[in-house]
Parts: C-alpha cells; structure tokens; sequence
C-alpha cells in the first residue's frame, strides 16, 4: 500500500536515474545534456508533487474555498526551471563552440585529439 | 540617504555586485568604465563586508528581512560571525582581483566581448556573495546556480581548445552537484515544511522520519562535495583551473571552493548536525578519510604535472583536504583550523596564480619546461612566486604555517597523532612540486623563449605583491584570522548542543 | 518557407493572439496564474514562430539583437531598481510597503514593475538566445 502511495516520488527517482544513466553511459555531448535535461526535470516533479494537498484545490483566491494546494514548492521550482533553461543553453553553446574547435561531438573522438585531457 | 545604507548593508553586499552587472551590458560601449565600476563595486563590497564583520563581533549576529516578510515566510539574510568572515575572503579577494584583470584579461579577450567578461565575473561575484549571507535554504541553490552558470562561461574563456571541454566537464559535474543540492533540500522541506535555515535546523531534531533526513543529509554532501572538489569528486577541478583565463583562475581558486565549503559546515553543523549526530554514525571519521586520501593523492599528482596552472590545481585539491580534515575533526579547535586554512589558503593560492598569470602573460606558455630562467628575467614576480609557495609549504612567518600549526594542535587535541604526521608529510610533498618550478625557473639555463621576457606589468604585479604581503602580516599578526575563527568555530559549535 | 500558404496564414492568424495572450498573462499575473517568467515566455514564443515561418532575416530587422541586448539587462535593472527605490524611501530591500502611500497600493505596484523587469528580461533573453542559435552559421 505505502509502495503505491509514493508513486511520485517512484516516478522521479525513475526519471532521474534514467537522466543519470544517459549522462554516464553516452559519449555524444548532445545526449549527456539531454540525460542532464531530464535528470533536472525529475526534480521538478518531485518538487511539484510533493506540494499537492489531498482534496486541495488550485491555490487561487476564489470564494468558497478553503483548502488549497501548496504554491511554494510550484514556485520555488519556477526558478530551477529558469536555472535549467539556462544550464542547456550554456551547454549547447558550449557543444557548438566544442564541434568548431574539435570538429566532433563525440567524446571519445575528443579525448583523442587532445592526448592530456 | 547614509541612513538607508546603513541599515541595508546585508542586503547592499549583494545587491551591489548584482546591479553591476547588468550595468557591464549597458555600458558594454565604453570597456574601461566597465572596468572602472566592476573595481569600485568590489572595492565597495569589501568595505560592506568589513562593517558587517564588525557589526557581526560588536553586537552579535545581524538578520535582515528581505521584502520586509519576517523570517521563517520571507528570505532571511542571516550573518554571524562564519558568514562574515567568508564574505571577508570573497570580497577582499574581488577587490584585488579586479585590479589585476586590467591588463591580464585583454590577453585572453578582445574588443567587445572584454565587458561580457566582466558581467560574467561580477554575477559569479554576487552568486558567492549571495550564498554567503542567505539564510535560506532554496536561496543557497539559487545563488549556487548563479555563481555556477557564470563560472562555465568564464572558464570557457581561455586561449587553448581544452578550455571548451574543461568547462563543459565542470558544467555536466555541477549541474548534477547542484540539483543533488536541490533534491537534498527539497528533502528538508518535505520533512519540516521551512526553507529558512535557523527554522530548519529548530524543527529537524523533531523530525521522526530519520531515513529522509539521512537521504537528504547524504545528496547535499555529495552535491556540495562536487562544487568543493572534495577528493573522489574532484575530477573537474584541474582542467578548469588550468585552462581558463588568469583572472578567473585566480578569482575562482581563491573563492569558489571557500564558498562551498561554508555551504558544507552550513548545512552539517548548523541545520542538520543536532539532527544527524546522535546517531552514532562516523561522519568525522569518513571526512577525514577522504580527506587524507585526498590530501596525499593531490600533493602526489601535483609533483607530477607538467603544466604549472595543473600542478597548482592538484595543489588546490590536496588543500581542501586540509580544510576537510579540521571539519572532520568535530572540534572547536578543529573547525577553528578548518576555517584558519580557508582564509589562508585564498591568499596563498591567489597569490600563487596571480604570480603564474604574470608568468604566462609574458611567456605565453603554461609548460614549467618553458620557464627555465624566467626567474631571472622577471625577478619580482618569481620571489612573489616564491614567497607563494612557502606560505603553501607551511613555513613559519607566513599564513600557511599559522593554519598547519592550528591543524596539527588539533589532531593532538584528539589523539590523532598519525594524522599529524601525515600532514607534516604533504607539506614535504608541496616542497618537492614548489622546488621543481624554482629549480626550473631559477637555475636551469634560460630557454629562447624565456631569454625575451620583461618583466610583468605593474598592473598585475601591485596586485600580486599586495597578496603576497597579505600572507607575511596575516602570519606574523595573527589575532584578527585566530580570532574571528576561533568565535566562528565557537559559533559553529554550539549550534550542535 | 515562402510557398507554405497554409502556414503563413495560420501563423498570421495564431501570432497576435500569442502576444495578446502573453500580455494578458504578464498583467494579470498578480491575480491569478502568471507573470513575467510565463509571459516572456510566451511572448517570445510568437515572435520565435514568426521568424520560424517568415524567416530570421525580416525578424531581425523588427527586433534588432542591439535592442535586444540592451532591453535584457535593462529588467533585472526594473527589478533592481524597484529594490533601491524601496530602500531609499526608507523600507527593507523590495518591501514594496513604501512604494505607495498604502501599503496594499504598494504591494500592486511593486509586484507590478518588478514582474514587468522579469518578462522584459525573460522575453529578450529567450529571443537572443534563439538569435544567437538560428543566426549562427555552420563554421563561423
């Protein structure tokens, strides 16, 4: 029972471990910031998740109601949305700079152009 | 006018640096105004620091309400004796950074991308800052995120190829450091309902559910290791360290890994540590076993580098070790030393690194094969080097010997006395990698390259110096550091009763 | 993309409603869901549709990327400012209390202006970094 009861919590550490493994396992730079994308999305949804309130309503000032959700998690997790915005975009930056100067993408091509890394 | 300053100086450390950077895009026409604001706003900030430090020891530890919202809803900034002394280091380090990037920074940067840098540096600037004084949990990670995103432009900045992939490395590393700090947190609040730190660590020892806040306990550490470069998590460190322009190695170097580790005693003593000690689990004794492994594998490596910017990155890897072994002590005395070192090593690692900058600028080389004889040709940056690397090695006068002192006192105070050894011996191992670079540069005959070399620009080498004299008055005046470490490691402390 | 008249026209139909709507989002954000983060957005959204179909060129002279760079820094300076207003009129750092005459008045300007600095911010960010993407040539 307490199994299905913290699905949420089942389904984001999925997510992020699924993240995680794409990250380690894949040499192409363009997949490990995908892995890294959902690795951060995963935590999204931990956060959102763990703001609901059972019987909560959206937590919008309307008469009539008196149990609203929790809105701190919700926006607490707008600004890590920001922030992985942000991450991907200086990542991809980084990949295009990384495939005019290398002229790859791959890391194992990389690692054996430049024999010290 | 003088009112509003004074009572918003919390507030005013960070928001300065903030507003400065926007400024660098507005301004990005005229680079040498760029320039001329980013020194006055660190200067600024330095001086904002020093009231606070001594606010903070006349009258104890000052809290600000962000927005006016009162403490446990609204953003508190919070600052006692440990945060205003960090912010001490990071200021005092900005301030004399950014003299020193006048004439280091167009080496690596042209024309109008000079003011992006700036931009770059002063958000990493206010990122630190902001972690430093928050109380706030989630703003920890926030600022975190501000200081880590700038810091992946700045490294990717430098001369050589190598930089793109370094900062890319460090951005997949402390991107995953960071949203492990934010699952962590994320824990805490699921367990307490709070985000404000003297809230949480109030209600955790109430907490019942042990296993999350042990879960919690255990993505922050890991999550703070990463950005700290704590032993096996440091894979990052050397090739950001080594391939970005001067001025950010030396700003990241001296600051970066402070910050992080006063996330860490943050988070461990303050928040969870009444929480998680009474457990009975070791976590001193794990720190310190990473800690030496870390400590001994980073001297080890760093005698073996052939890049001088790699060998003082491995060098940076076994100091933290330092650092992490007074934290694992769990002692006044411990902490004290932990702290002593944080202070110390940004002003032997900066001075270090700016004296390598001076080197590289003429040179054009970061290979210590290229500096045969360059001492002779640059003889004031090559005894600023020096002197650098005495305080690093731990000789008496110098800072590095007030904090080795304090750290072995404080392996003695525990009975550790192995442990004292082991630091006596990466200090003969920082002897071996310092005398390599003085033997090279000092006695070896003079390459071609180096036999053309001037000596570095006043400009760099008045910043250098001012570092570099900073190590010999603070290791012959020690009751300022001693003492505001000594309250800090107190204040620390008595958070876990 | 010049012959895809079913795309033009849609997009032409569907691009002032975008913006309308993003606005909407950015005003009423003190009442209900909203605000800048969304509304930038989505603002930026329309516009990002637009230069998709009817090419980067043409959006580029609407929007030159030089405004661009300096409307971006230009909100965190809104919100900033609103910052160092409150503080020089004698409040705590965003204690949008002193903005007005009434506190509850201030509250609403305050969470206005700085919510226009977020979208400003968030719009022109977005679209720069869709500049600086789409406008790169390969090799450059």
């Amino acid at each position: 029972m307490t199994v299905l009861h913290l699905y949420n919590y089942e389904i984001a550490i999925f997510l992020a471990m699924v993240g995680f493994y794409v990250v380690v396992s894949r040499g192409n730079l363009v997949k490990k910031v995908a892995g890294l994308s959902m690795f951060q999305t995963s935590v999204f949804i931990l956060y959102i998740s763990m703001g609901v309130v059972d019987g909560g309503t959206v937590p919008i000032l309307v008469e009539g109601m008196t149990h609203y959700s929790n809105p701190v998690p919700h926006v607490l997790i707008l600004t890590a949305i920001v922030v992985g915005v942000a991450t991907t975009a200086v990542a991809l930056s980084l990949i295009i700079r990384i495939k005019e100067a290398y002229g790859t993408v791959e890391e194992d091509e990389i690692h054996e152009q430049d024999k010290s890394f | 006018m003088a009112h509003a300053f004074l009572d918003n100086l919390p507030a005013l450390q960070v928001v300065i640096p903030l507003l400065s950077a926007p400024l660098c895009l507005v301004l990005a026409r005229w680079p040498r105004l760029v320039w001329t604001m980013c020194t006055l706003v660190t200067w600024t900030a330095f001086g904002i620091a020093l009231a606070l430090l001594q606010t903070v020891l006349a009258e104890g530890p000052v809290s600000y309400a962000m927005g006016g919202w009162a403490a446990p809803w609204g953003i508190e900034y919070r600052i006692d004796a440990v945060n205003a002394y960090v912010a001490l280091i990071v200021t005092g380090i900005a301030a004399v950074v950014l003299p020193y990037a006048y004439r280091s920074v167009p080496l690596y940067i042209h024309g109008e991308r000079v003011p992006l840098f700036y931009a770059l540096l002063m958000l990493c600037f206010t990122g630190l800052l902001g972690m430093t004084v928050t109380g706030d949990a989630f703003n920890v990670f926030v600022f975190l995120e501000i200081s880590s995103l700038s810091m992946y432009g700045l490294i990717s900045q430098g001369r050589d190829r190598r930089s793109l992939t370094a900062s890319f490395q460090y951005l997949v590393m402390g991107t995953i450091g960071g949203t492990f700090v934010l699952i962590g947190i994320g824990f805490l609040y699921v367990l307490t309902g709070t985000l404000n730190m003297a809230d949480l660590a109030a209600r955790l020892p109430d907490v019942t559910q042990v296993r999350t806040l042990h879960t919690a306990f255990a993505f922050i550490v890991v999550g703070i290791g990463l950005k700290l470069a704590m032993f096996p998590l440091h894979l990052w460190l050397p090739n950001a360290y080594a391939y970005a322009p001067s001025t950010a190695t030396v700003f990241i170097a001296s600051t970066a890994t402070k910050v992080a580790v006063y996330i860490l005693l943050r988070f461990v003593y303050t928040i969870m540590g009444p929480a998680l000690f009474s457990e009975g689990i070791p976590y001193g004794q794990i720190a310190i076993v990473l800690a030496v492994m870390g400590l001994l594998t980073g001297s080890f490596v760093a005698i073996f580098q052939q890049n001088i910017k790699r060998m003082l990155a491995y060098s940076s890897i076994a100091q933290i070790g330092y650092i992490l072994l007074g934290i694992g002590f769990a002692s006044v005395l411990g902490l004290q030393a932990a702290l002593l070192h944080l202070f110390n090593h940004a002003l032997m690692k900066g001075a270090l690194f700016m004296a390598v900058g001076c080197f590289v600028y003429r040179l054009g080389s970061m290979s210590i094969e290229d500096m045969a004889g360059v001492g002779r040709r640059m003889p004031w940056t090559f005894a600023a080097f020096v002197m650098g690397g005495l305080s690093l090695i731990g000789v008496p006068l110098t800072v590095g010997f007030v904090s080795k002192w304090y750290l072995v006192l404080a392996a003695l105070q525990k009975g550790y006395w192995p442990l004292a050894v082991l630091i006596l011996i990466g200090s003969l191992l920082a002897v071996v990698y310092i005398w390599r670079v003085v033997e090279t540069a000092w006695f070896a005959k003079p390459s071609l390259r180096a036999a053309e070399v001037r000596e570095a620009p006043l400009a760099m080498l008045i910043p250098t110096w001012i570092l570099v004299l900073a190590n010999i008055y603070f290791g012959v005046n020690t009751t300022m550091t001693v003492g505001v470490a000594d309250l800090a490691a107190r204040t620390l402390m008595e958070s876990m009763r | 993309m010049l012959h895809h008249t079913v795309l033009r026209v849609v997009a032409k139909l569907l691009i002032p409603m975008i913006l309308l709507f993003a606005l909407y989002v950015q005003f009423h954000g003190d009442y209900s869901p909203g605000g800048g983060f969304q509304a930038g957005v989505i603002f930026a959204a329309g516009i990002i549709l637009y230069a998709l179909i009817f090419g980067l060129e043409d959006t580029m002279d609407a929007l030159p990327p030089g405004v661009l760079k300096i409307l971006s820094p230009l909100g965190v300076l809104i919100y900033a400012g609103v910052g160092v207003d409150t503080l020089l009129l004698g409040g705590n750092f965003l204690d949008y209390n002193f903005l007005a005459h009434e506190p509850t008045h201030g509250q609403h300007l305050g969470i206005f202006l700085v919510e226009l600095g977020v979208g400003v911010t968030v719009f022109s960010t977005m679209l720069l970094l869709y500049y600086a993407f789409a406008g790169r040539e390969p090799g450059q």
